[in-house]
């Protein structure tokens, strides 16, 4: 196999309070293949949108600070690079999308505009040759008639045409990796499915690579190639999308996969997991999970599993794993 | 099983802002528009609907904490609409109504203990000197440790708060209960938790519970019974497991078809649904859904659709079946 | 979500420094209190004792802030100062503040029509300039602190009453508003036991520096020859008298002002440090 686009390794997000440094994010280690869509999973809290924030070095506080070994993409080094080599980068190369796109869209500015600038910044073109590419971003967003939509200001877009905007404002700038954080959690199903199929059309016409971010594993079946399940900060698996859904080996997988509405449909209580995450300036030693674990042992108390390669593709940090297939 | 509660043909209104400069031509905000419902004791009903469609602002017409402009809405035979404040106290007394966000719900400045004894004494349920045994049997009762009695809602996690606006709503030891998209806001692993303590409650208390989501793989586990509400209407009514099998309304179908399943092996369904709901502010003519139903007649954008009933289902489409 | 936690980690990194502006302004207001309660033990002199032979004395170690025109200790009247001005900051701030919130909070709890009348009725008292008022309200009074402290509340309620009222519209559409009313609580509860406190947090804080503006008004006023007559120590009342000798003898004017600085600088730190306390807590 060629050499992934994006390569993570070790990435950690720490958090300074007082004297103290908090562990937010713990080395995050992941390769993202070209034209690969990686969700991942995990609940609120466990650190999964602060990772690409720091992936991107946009990091939503000042006493927080990116710590690892390397991210490399398109041959930087992300964490080498100055600020200015870091802008330059983001957009270009990076692009993100987040939840809530009324937030994240200038209400005062035109949506052509705000694709344009982009475009003019990271591609030199001209005012007018932004304009053109910018009606041609919208049209691949699936907006009706793009000539006219270019000049409406946000306000005059419905909830998910404002989220197909902000695609094409991240899309004008024609990153390789595109980060979707929560990109469909504040629309309506049906709308959902809408910006989900957008999201793989444009995969299978641009060869973008996606880390897309979800609470929902429904969202993320149908649509990623590898999951990766967060918990409490660390990664906890990941693997290709058909055996993680088919065969989850840790236990919070396993137990995120059954509290899933969708699973059992039959059975009248839903399945749960018991207890609450632990919190991030009060971790125990050793598995983080431990405390809702149904199969921990003593072992798991005391030392922290690290992410091994359980089988080719599928890594694990768990030292009582489920069994593969359902052999015993 | 009697009829709690009964919808007839609710209208809720809201004047609409930014009707030009000088507001001269005031426009209205149809979010209800003749929705009809019923609701017996000890029965679940899921409300279900996209963003906008008015579910919420119906919910709050039943409890009269919105005012709504016509219709009826009976409790127990008594039409609450004609807002008689003996009727409405008893509503007050015999209803109860959790909400989406834990936190937000709860007075910030309150403990927890003081939230729950503050319900029992003005509802005067329990002797005063009873009332702190009481709020320790509510706080059991809904999986909470006595002890956090004595803390604030800021210190509690979502789902802690969730249970303690449960237990409020317990506090008035209601016949219905109003749940206003109440695991929307949580985790999956506490989603469960809750509905699980919902499911046990409805049991050992006979409730009848309104669940108002947009989730319908919730609505499957927890209700006995699912109304689908589209821009103010209700489009289809049924028994869960009739609706989910064999829904009659195309945006029932849709709806059904977008559910985000697990099963890696299906893909996404091909665009169960074009388009996005119109504004309330313009409602399209005839039937609301015409524009985006993909088995619309011609005649649909004129009249409105004519109701069907079979058995315990009903639902509003020209077409008595769902076509292929 | 790891955002609101990354918040949370900021704010705790801010209460650092908001525990250091509470304390030092709580330690000037403190001491301000303490040396106005032991005035008669702390004071040197009588404040009010005229010495003809040691009028406009220089700063020296007996009279350490030096005397005044009629040969009073400048030092002993500062202090005995703290008296008044003290008890004018609190009663000044008070009124106000129990009047406009009572409005505000039922203007903005009721709406309609009781909302509009107390709107305009606010845009009319804020037509006035602040002072121009008072000084008409008190004109008609007469002079004194009594007729300084009905002023003050027939004009500074307004600020809070605004404050107040934007609050509880905010805070009236709440879910928490809404489940007092699901639950049958009576209008007074609600708005007196749920919204009132939670809308209370911003007028807490602009009390403080609304402390520091009473005391500038109270000085202001003084000076006018509205407010506390002479030969009552007042520092403002001070400052003014010591104006005509402000060029032969400084330490008339100085030594007051500076003491209404420390004093209102002082309230406007505590009023931060309240601010940023509460602000966490809520």
């Amino acid at each position: 196999m060629t050499t992934p686009l994006l390569q993570v390794r070790g990435l950690s997000v720490i958090a300074r309070t007082g004297q103290r440094d908090i562990t937010l994010v713990d080395r995050l280690s992941f390769d993202l293949g070209e034209g690969e869509i990686l969700g991942l999973v995990g609940e609120s809290g466990s650190g999964k949108t602060l990772a690409c924030r720091g992936l991107m070095r946009l990091l939503p506080a000042p006493n927080l600070r990116v710590e690892g070994q390397s991210v490399r993409l398109a041959g930087h080094d992300l964490l080498q690079l100055d600020e200015a080599g870091m802008r330059r980068l983001r957009g270009r190369e990076l692009g993100m999308i987040f939840q809530n796109p009324s937030s994240h869209l200038d209400p005062l500015m035109r949506i052509g505009e705000q694709i344009a600038e982009g475009i003019r910044l990271h591609q030199g073109a001209s005012r007018r040759e932004a304009r053109a590419e910018a009606i041609e971003v919208l049209r691949q967003v699936g907006i009706p008639d793009p000539q006219s939509r270019v000049d409406n200001y946000p306000h005059e877009f419905s909830g998910g045409m404002r989220q197909r905007a902000m695609i094409a404002v991240a899309l004008g700038c024609n990153p390789r990796v595109l980060i979707a954080d929560e990109p469909t959690t504040a629309l309506d199903v049906t709308v959902q499915a809408q910006i989900l199929r957008l999201l793989l059309e444009l995969r299978d016409r641009r060869g973008l690579s996606m880390i897309l971010i979800s609470h929902d594993l429904g969202v993320v079946a149908q649509t990623c190639d590898s999951i990766a399940v967060m918990y409490a900060g660390r990664l906890c698996e990941h693997g290709a999308k058909h055996e993680m859904l088919a065969r989850p080996r840790h236990p919070y997988s396993a137990g995120l996969l059954a509290c899933h509405p969708a699973a059992q449909p039959e059975a009248v209580r839903m399945t749960t997991i018991a207890g609450q995450p632990p919190l991030l300036d009060d971790l125990p030693a050793g598995c983080r999970f431990e405390s809702r674990c149904p199969q921990a042992m003593p072992l798991c108390r005391q030392q922290l599993p690290e992410l091994l390669e359980a089988s080719p593709g599928h890594r694990l940090a768990c030292h009582t794993p489920l069994l593969a297939g359902g052999l015993s | 099983m009697t009829t709690l509660l009964q919808v007839k043909d609710l209208q809720v209104q809201f004047p609409a802002a930014g009707s030009g400069l000088f507001n001269l031509r005031p426009r209205k905000v149809s979010a209800v528009n003749g929705a009809s419902l019923n609701l017996a004791a000890g029965e679940t009903l899921g409300l279900v609907g996209e963003s906008g469609c008015g579910k919420s602002t119906l919910a709050r017409a039943i409890l009269q904490l919105t005012p709504s402009c016509g219709g009826q809405v009976l409790f127990d035979g008594t039409d609450m609409n004609q807002g008689n404040p003996v009727d409405i106290a008893r509503l007050r007394r015999e209803t109860a109504m959790i909400f989406q966000d834990p936190y937000s719900a709860l007075n910030p400045r309150q403990r927890i203990g003081q939230i729950l004894a503050e319900v029992l004494q003005v509802q005067r349920k329990v002797p005063a000197a009873q009332i702190p045994a009481r709020v320790g049997e509510l706080l059991e009762l809904v999986g909470l440790r006595a002890e956090l009695a004595e803390r604030r809602p800021g210190s509690l996690s979502g789902g802690q708060c969730q249970r303690v606006g449960i237990a409020r709503a317990l506090a008035v030891e209601p016949r219905l209960i109003v749940a206003d998209e109440c695991v929307a806001a949580l985790d999956v692993s506490i989603q469960g938790q809750i509905i699980n303590l919902l499911l046990e409650l409805r049991e050992r208390m006979g409730l009848a519970l309104l669940f108002i989501t947009h989730d319908l793989g919730v609505v499957r586990r927890l209700c006995d019974r699912v109304a689908v509400m589209y821009l103010g209407q209700i489009v289809e009514e049924g028994p869960v497991h009739e609706v989910f099998t064999a829904p009659r309304h195309p945006y029932t179908a849709a709806l059904i078809q977008s559910i985000a399943d697990i099963d890696p092996a299906r893909r996404l369904p091909q665009d169960p649904l074009a388009g996005e709901p119109p504004s309330p502010l313009n409602l399209p003519s005839g039937c609301a859904f015409h524009p985006r139903c993909r088995h619309a007649l011609p005649g649909c954008g004129d009249t409105a659709p004519p109701e069907h009933i079979q058995g315990a289902r009903r639902h509003a489409c020209v077409h008595p079946q769902l076509p292929c | 979500m790891s955002a609101t936690f990354a918040l949370r980690v900021r704010l705790a990194w801010n209460l650092g420094n908001g525990r250091l502006t509470l304390y030092c302004g709580l330690a000037i207001v403190l001491g301000w209190c303490l040396l106005a309660l032991c005035a008669p033990w702390v004071a040197p002199f009588d404040p009010l004792l005229q010495n003809g032979d040691l009028r406009l004395a220089e700063p020296s170690l007996a009279h350490p802030f030096g005397t005044d025109n009629f040969g009073r200790d400048v030092l002993s009247r500062v202090i005995w100062g703290a008296r008044v001005d003290l008890q004018m900051a609190l009663i000044g701030v008070i009124f106000p503040f129990l009047l406009g919130t009572c409005i505000g909070a039922v203007s903005g709890y009721v709406g309609v029509w009781l909302d509009n009348a107390c709107m305009r009725l606010i845009d009319i008292v804020l037509a006035f300039p602040f002072l121009v008022l008072m000084l008409a309200i008190m004109a008609i009074l007469g002079p004194g602190l009594g007729s300084f402290y009905i002023a003050m509340a027939l004009v500074g309620w307004v600020s809070y009453a605004r404050l107040i009222r934007s609050q509880i519209l905010v805070l009236k559409q709440s879910d928490f508003a809404l489940a007092a009313r699901s639950l049958g609580f009576s209008h007074r509860r609600t708005l007196f036991g749920h919204l009132l406190p939670n809308a209370l947090f911003g007028s807490v804080v602009f009390c403080m520096s609304d402390a520091v503006l009473v005391l500038l008004n109270g000085a202001a006023v003084s000076y006018l020859g509205l407010g506390v007559q002479p030969p009552t120590p007042e520092w403002g009342t001070m400052v003014a008298e010591g104006q005509s000798f402000i060029t032969s003898a400084w330490w008339i004017c100085t030594f007051p002002g500076l003491a209404v600085v420390t004093l209102a600088m002082g309230f406007s730190l505590l009023a931060d440090g309240v601010a940023e306390r509460l602000g966490d807590r809520s």
